[in-house]
């Protein structure tokens, strides 16, 4: 989450503003407020890491099309739930199986 | 602000003194296209623009519907845009056209009125414009040369107030208009800019440096309809603003326009519903049959959008027959493009005239006459006799 965001961003969506409080013309005057939007809610397949298998190759680094894979010292994935949609691409990748996938209960 | 006096008068056609009120104006940005019956607006321009008169960036572009994205991200800028079309540019252009409503950007646009294709054409008629109606732009028609040349000043004003931050579009129709030469009365710099005043913002944020933020944004169902809804206002405010700006400019000029226009209405039985070049030709007539005592009026109707229902169903109320005269087409629909507006704003308000019949006439430039009208007038008085409101494809041979 951005510090730049202005508060009253947030505002509009807790507050559900409606047409005469909205900026006309579908405007958003502020910048970063994507980091708002958290996509990680659209996951189906949430991705977990095998520690003990993690060579730390960094493929799935690399292929994450999110950037929600941040590394750790040993280069090892640490994933945001926040933005992961599931798409399993850094599964499919792991030349080790050291990532597995569970299905999402919400 | 005080009447002008000794304007100065120049003979122009329409196109001309579209583009020697653009002079005057010296938009920043004006993206275009060229296409017939537009073109002499934009050449006539271009030579200002060589000339260094005029200090505006001039894009040229491969597309009208680039001329509008080009225009739609100047705007977005902050900066006053102007561009024109016609036709298949109006055409080209439509998608871009409600992008430039949603995102509430004051752009003006002269439409230089030309049938569509199929069969190509390239002369006058007003279904180009028409079918925008639905687009969320501010829509004018003018009848002459002069309206022309007002419409482009007009159009910046009501474009701009912050309330209203729509798109406006005026239509002048091909040749009979944008090419014959008529005397107008033009504006100096100066007066033009006072009464237009400095750019206003078309919202409380424009992209700009040190500015940072977005638009032409996703917004899903949870904020899509209250984003409409908004346009929706910003034309109730339209409404409002009109009749201001079209006043002022009257002070100022000495020439008093008005959203519909009554002529001999007063104890009219019939009245003819007119729009554009042919309101000229509708008056002759109309003064004529009155001379003969006949209860015959019209009212010219100059804004498409808003759309003046109240004023029209207050003067069209307990009449006998209302002719609409439409240089438009649209099929398979229960009446021309303009008598279903009017028909919408009478059902509104539930004050009927007992016949309302319209025309279609004029389709491709085909000549509207004065005999046309007096025709026109012997079919409505025969409509409301057999009491059946009709739609005639006027002139068309069968």
């Amino acid at each position: 989450m951005s510090d730049k965001t202005p508060i009253d961003i947030k505002s509009w969506i807790r507050e559900q503003w409606g047409a005469s409080k909205l900026p006309p013309g579908g405007v958003v005057p502020a910048p970063a407020t994507s980091l708002e939007y958290k996509t990680g809610e659209w996951r189906e397949f949430k991705p977990i890491l095998d520690d003990e298998k993690c060579t730390g190759c960094t493929q799935c680094y690399f292929i994450c099309p999110d950037d929600a894979i941040k590394m750790d010292d040993r280069f090892h994935p640490i994933f945001d739930y926040d933005f992961c949609k599931g798409c399993t691409l850094c599964v499919e990748i792991c030349p080790v199986d050291a990532i597995k996938i569970v299905k999402e209960v919400k | 602000m005080a009447k002008v006096e000794n304007q100065e008068v120049k003979g122009l056609t329409g196109d001309q003194a579209v583009a020697y009120a653009l002079l005057n104006i010296d938009p920043d940005v004006v993206p275009a296209y060229p296409i017939t019956p537009q073109t002499i607006i934009m050449e006539k321009f271009s030579e200002f623009w060589a000339d260094g008169l005029v200090k505006t960036e001039l894009v040229h572009v491969e597309s009208e519907h680039s001329a509008m994205s080009a225009a739609v991200g100047a705007s977005a800028t902050g900066a006053r845009v102007f561009t024109a079309t016609a036709s298949q540019g109006v055409a080209l252009m439509y998608e871009i056209l409600f992008i430039a409503s949603g995102s509430r950007l004051p752009i003006v646009m002269a439409v230089a009125n030309r049938a569509l294709s199929a069969p190509i054409n390239i002369h006058g008629e007003l279904t180009d414009q028409l079918v925008t109606r639905d687009a969320g732009w501010v829509s004018f028609i003018g009848e002459d040369a002069q309206e022309a040349y007002d419409h482009t000043i007009i159009g910046f004003k009501i474009a701009e107030y912050p309330e209203v931050s729509l798109p406006f579009m005026y239509g002048l129709e091909g040749f009979i208009v944008t090419h014959a030469l008529e005397p107008v009365y033009m504006l100096d710099k100066k007066t033009i800019y006072d009464f237009i005043g400095e750019f206003r913002e078309p919202s409380n944020w424009v992209f700009a440096p040190g500015n940072p933020g977005a638009q032409g944004l996703l917004a899903l169902p949870d904020y899509y309809m209250e984003l409409k809804y908004q346009q929706e206002q910003g034309m109730k405010n339209a409404r409002k603003v009109i009749p201001k700006v079209l006043d002022e400019f009257g002070e100022i000029t000495g020439r008093y326009y008005h959203e519909v226009e009554p002529f001999h209405m007063e104890d009219a039985k019939y009245a003819f519903i007119t729009a554009g070049a042919s309101s000229g030709t509708a008056k002759a007539v109309v003064q004529r049959l009155r001379s003969k005592g006949e209860p015959v009026g019209m009212v010219k109707l100059r804004t498409i959008r808003p759309y003046p229902d109240e004023q029209l169903s207050e003067l069209l109320k307990d009449l006998d027959g209302v002719m609409v005269v439409d240089r438009s087409v649209t099929f398979g629909s229960p009446a021309s493009i303009q008598a279903t507006d009017l028909a919408s704003a009478l059902l509104k308000h539930r004050k009927f005239p007992r016949v309302l019949s319209s025309a279609i006439v004029g389709l491709g430039g085909r000549d509207i006459t004065e005999k046309d009208f007096e025709g026109l007038y012997e079919q409505l008085k025969k409509d409301v006799q057999e009491d059946v409101s009709r739609t005639h494809w006027w002139g068309v041979r069968i």
